[in-house]
């Protein structure tokens, strides 16, 4: 099985990157082995669709399961479409988290598990509404 | 027909009581055919203070790729072109995620095999009707969780209902990017309604900036006068950007607004303040045509 991880670094030991769209790096490792291939995530600065994008190009490079910590409700719809097992996880260092995996302590996405982001790393309150009341996050 | 836009960069600085006062005002003294568009899609509120009956409602629609899969040989040319990663290539099938699609057509363009046909997606809505003083409103609700305002705005003032007033004042949602743009694009005057802190500045400046790239005209109405220490005169003055009007920070309009009353309901005398006001704005245009 092919595992990507999402990192900041494209260090396998450095702590993982929670972000799955947007991260910096993802690395790929066929489980069992220790061949660490680092590849820049070609959606970092997506102005849109992140999400997707990495899934179409993991696909692509025949990843059959991922790590990360939260996945849009594109991206989800992605993964499940391309066959991808979706890994939750908090802290730890993605050689740490391949480990996990294979010991089967790491759980599954049972569906996405951050709302829909828009734009780049989707902006957030854009200055206040006033008297009309919050609108919360701008898109 | 005239066309008159409120913006203003900040929320919440008084664009909709503005755009209602110039309404009433006109409407009930010079008898004009006023009409006011909300182009705040996501969050109108114009009808709150015109009180319409709705009568004619009309579907805005993106329209968003629909595969033929017998026709579809996976070539993935559809996925290449898409900019905004809607559509994807997952075992030589594409997959569309019509919440990012923008509706820009490059797919259906560029499939070599025709595969792909356009279907509406509904993304919001336009309504219309006639309110208080009979003043004719016209606004766009866009559905909530679509992210895409600025079609819904482009509908909304290419709407012909066959309504031709003699003049459109427009209420323009805050800020000063994509969907303030599309509201504003056009018009022969911006009202930019602000406030006397360094939050009305910081934006004015925003909103100021975007009608210089629009070579739209541009004239400040400070509301809340009092509320803070923010020099607005003096960057107006700076930027020679005509000061029309100051509404003073008073409790009882504060009190009013807050109850759906109008600025005209309040203080009547704003009535005369903003046919001058009108007046004023009138002439700069006439000499902006002239010139």
């Amino acid at each position: 099985m092919k595992i990507a991880i999402s990192s900041s670094t494209g260090n396998p030991d450095t702590e993982f990157s929670a972000r799955f769209g947007r991260c910096a790096y993802f690395l790929i490792v066929d489980e069992g082995e220790d061949n660490w291939d680092k590849i820049s995530n070609p959606a970092a600065s997506a102005q849109g669709g992140a999400g997707t994008q990495v899934v179409q190009h993991l696909a692509d490079q025949g990843v059959d399961a991922v790590i990360s910590g939260r996945y849009g409700p594109n991206a989800y719809d992605a993964l499940s479409a391309a066959g991808m097992k979706a890994y939750l996880a908090n802290s730890g260092t993605p050689r740490q988290l391949v480990d996990q995996v294979q010991a089967g302590s790491l759980r599954q996405a049972a569906g996405a598990t951050g709302e829909a982001m828009h734009g780049q790393g989707g902006q957030g309150g854009r200055g206040g509404r006033g008297g009309q009341g919050g609108r919360g996050g701008r898109r | 027909m005239k066309r008159i836009a409120v913006a203003s960069g900040k929320g919440g600085t008084g664009k909709t009581t503005v755009a209602v006062a110039l309404a009433e005002s006109l409407s009930v003294e010079n008898d004009q055919i006023v009409l006011v568009s909300d182009c705040d899609v996501e969050a109108p509120n114009v009808h709150l203070y015109l009180d319409p009956d709705f009568e004619q409602s009309k579907d805005v629609n993106v329209l968003i790729p629909q595969i033929e899969e017998d026709s579809c040989t996976g070539c993935g040319i559809c996925s290449e072109v898409c900019q905004y990663n809607a559509i994807i290539l997952l075992k030589d099938r594409p997959m569309v995620f019509p919440s990012l699609c923008h509706g820009c057509g490059s797919c259906t363009l560029n499939c070599p095999e025709k595969a792909i046909r356009e279907i509406p997606n509904q993304i919001g809505i336009l309504e219309r009707g006639i309110g208080n003083e009979n003043i004719y409103l016209r606004h766009g609700l866009l559905n909530p969780g679509e992210p895409l305002t600025v079609p819904v705005i482009a509908a909304l003032r290419k709407w012909n209902d066959g309504f031709s007033p003699e003049l459109e004042i427009i209420d323009s949602p805050p800020g000063a990017s994509c969907p303030v743009v599309e509201a504003i694009r056009g018009v022969d005057f911006l009202l930019l309604v602000t406030e006397p802190t360094p939050f009305g500045l910081h934006d004015l400046k925003q909103a100021h900036q975007m009608a210089n790239e629009l070579s739209i005209r541009t004239g400040v109405i400070i509301n809340r006068d009092g509320i803070g220490e923010t020099d607005i005169q003096g960057y107006c003055r700076e930027n020679g950007i005509p000061l029309l009007m100051t509404i003073p920070l008073d409790r009882k309009i504060g009190a009013g607004l807050a109850r759906g009353d109008t600025l005209l309901e309040i203080y009547p005398e704003y009535g005369d303040k903003f046919r001058a006001l009108y007046k004023e704005v009138d002439q700069m245009i006439e000499e902006a045509v002239g010139l």
